[in-house]
């Protein structure tokens, strides 16, 4: 079997976590990976939380069993943390990825991951700054992007900018095309 | 067999959509002349994508918003008998819905296409998928193909119209998707180019058009005891007669794509001892674990359905009477019969064989429960140890629940 990077997404409803799962499989699939994103819905009520997955691979993927352990996990939402276990299932090499305004040390703890590998960004305050909201999809996409090193920022951006030309107004795609460039540059690891 | 030309095998594209946009995708391209839908979920996205096309002026459809699933299927019977090609799209309680129209459609021979998302019926509610809507209309008539993702639902989608409006066929076809499994889940699929669609499916010239006044011709009659029984005899015919279009149309398809499509597939059947035999998204899931199985000496196979109506019994036998024992994953419940639909069919299919396989069967993934891996390398193991001892032991269970 070929080897598959799995990723999960941590959010509350309206923090764009679903949407930032398919974009990340439409922009990598263009960009020649074979790709997978589905949701997980649940109370379907603004602030709840969500869960949205991808699969990634250089070959075409077959299952269609949810993903249980995790390579990436990505957490949108740091008040999350109190109630929902994001390490869940993770693999002992997982790489976390936070949107946090926190001392990493303070995070990893709350996270209880370990030793694992922790990388966090301030999504929200990059989001509220470029597209004037707190919606940090497009920031942790950029984050994630350079984590992983699954694709060049510019060649990203350039498709996830064709992606949303079909839905957004100009204003919203630049704002979210420097939020994950943003993103890319300023994730560190903790 | 005609293939496609040079320059439309460089304009293919490589795209990343949801089960529900790919099946959207190809309806642009067929610009059916009617679509009448409700929207429910999950197949609500073909339904507001398609919408979308409409607005934008991306097909020439006459598209109708119904009140309810009952209106479109019954919109859907007027478009088609009036000589269009037609479409709609629904899915559990949607189709419950429908269901005295459904034999209305096919009991008028009416070529039609219905998309579904498959999903589970109440009660208890549930939104997610499972097979008992499609399997509860399994003998109204109508032809089922069943998609094992978003690239088998675009590419059943297309072949769907050429099938139902073979002039031998004239059936309706429904062409199933797993809800949320592969409606919801973006997958990486080959769109074809709009003109090797187009030609594909040709214009369409309905055999017997109402709206053709020069040549009036009669809809949905009464029939008494007299000649009822002959009338529903011949509207067999388009069913007995399907299996070998399917399988045409599957070759033509092929020949233009590379993607071929026949009534089953077979993964690893060539020297399979243990077979799994099952539909739609899980196969997939299956194919992952036969090669980690036989990696380990384990001699699994698939056999996956692809036309569950009509039931392609010859080839499930001939497939299935190599090894010593199958097990049929059934997404739909029993409802008081020996096993689930897709078992039932399977052991009857098999009861001519001189040394049958051993049969047993799994109920699985009720209302969009999960089945791992884990849980599909179990019973390739049972498998082994019922071929191994000879004892069958519990002949219908379920996997991957909670006792």
């Amino acid at each position: 079997m070929s080897k598959v990077l799995e990723i999960r997404w941590h959010a509350r409803a309206g923090q764009g976590a679903v949407m930032a799962a398919n974009n990340l499989a439409q922009v990598l699939g263009e960009l020649g990976k074979y790709t997978q994103a589905y949701p997980e819905y649940g109370a379907e009520k603004r602030g709840a939380p969500v869960e949205a997955f991808d699969r990634i691979s250089d070959s075409p993927i077959r299952i269609h069993s949810r993903i249980e352990e995790p390579q990436v996990v990505l957490v949108l939402d740091q008040t999350l943390l109190r109630t929902v276990d994001v390490s869940e299932g993770a693999t002992p090499d997982a790489i976390f990825i936070a949107n946090s305004n926190r001392q990493p040390d303070e995070l990893r703890q709350k996270l209880n991951i370990g030793e694992r590998r922790l990388y966090v960004l301030d999504g929200s305050r990059i989001a509220i700054n470029e597209i004037g909201v707190d919606i940090p999809n497009a920031p942790m996409l950029g984050a994630l992007v350079k984590v992983t090193n699954l694709a060049d920022i510019n060649s990203f951006n350039e498709k996830f900018r064709a992606l949303m030309g079909k839905k957004f107004t100009s204003k919203i795609i630049e704002g979210n095309l420097k939020a994950a460039k943003r993103g890319f540059e300023e994730v560190k690891q903790g | 067999m005609e293939k496609g030309t040079l320059e439309e095998k460089k304009s293919k594209r490589r795209v990343s959509l949801t089960g529900d946009d790919a099946i959207a995708e190809a309806m642009r391209q067929i610009n059916p002349h009617v679509v009448a839908a409700y929207p429910i979920t999950p197949s609500t996205q073909v339904v507001e994508s398609f919408a979308r096309f409409v607005a934008d002026g991306l097909v020439d459809t006459e598209f109708v918003a119904t009140e309810s699933e009952h209106s479109a299927m019954s919109a859907c019977v007027g478009a088609a008998a009036g000589g269009g090609r037609v479409m709609t799209v629904t899915g559990s309680q949607g189709l419950a819905y429908m269901f005295e129209v459904l034999g209305v459609t096919s009991g008028l021979r009416l070529p039609m296409v219905m998309a579904i998302a498959n999903r589970a019926l109440n009660s208890p509610l549930n939104i997610h998928g499972d097979h008992s809507d499609t399997m509860a209309m399994r003998d109204m008539g109508w032809i089922h193909l069943y998609s094992e993702n978003g690239q088998e639902a675009y590419d059943n989608t297309i072949q769907a119209f050429r099938i139902a409006e073979n002039p031998n066929v004239r059936t309706p076809v429904l062409v199933a998707i797993d809800g949320f499994q592969t409606s919801h889940m973006v997958e990486t699929l080959t769109v074809e180019p709009d003109n090797l669609v187009k030609r594909f499916i040709g214009e369409y010239i309905a055999s017997y058009p109402m709206l053709d006044i020069d040549n009036p011709v009669l809809y949905g009659a009464a029939d008494r005891p007299d000649y009822y029984m002959e009338h529903k005899r011949s509207q067999l015919v388009g069913m007995i007669n399907a299996p070998e279009v399917i399988q045409q149309v599957g070759q033509e398809y092929g020949a233009l794509t590379g993607r071929y499509y026949g009534l089953v597939e077979e993964y690893r059947m060539e020297d399979a001892e243990h077979a799994i035999v099952v539909m739609s998204a899980t196969a997939g899931s299956v194919k992952d674990v036969i090669d980690q199985l036989r990696e380990e000496g384990v001699t699994a196979g698939l056999l996956k359905v692809r036309a569950f109506r009509p039931f392609p019994a010859e080839e499930v036998a001939k497939s299935l009477s190599r090894t010593k024992s199958v097990a049929v994953l059934d997404r739909c419940g029993t409802g008081g019969a020996q096993g689930g639909p897709l078992f039932l069919e399977v052991r009857a299919a098999l009861y001519e064989e001189k040394s049958p396989p051993q049969v047993i069967n799994y109920i699985y993934g009720l209302g969009g429960r999960d089945l791992p891996l884990r849980h599909i390398k179990d019973v390739y193991l049972r498998l082994r140890e019922i071929a191994r001892t000879g004892e069958r032991g519990k002949l219908v269970d379920f996997l991957n629940l909670r006792e």
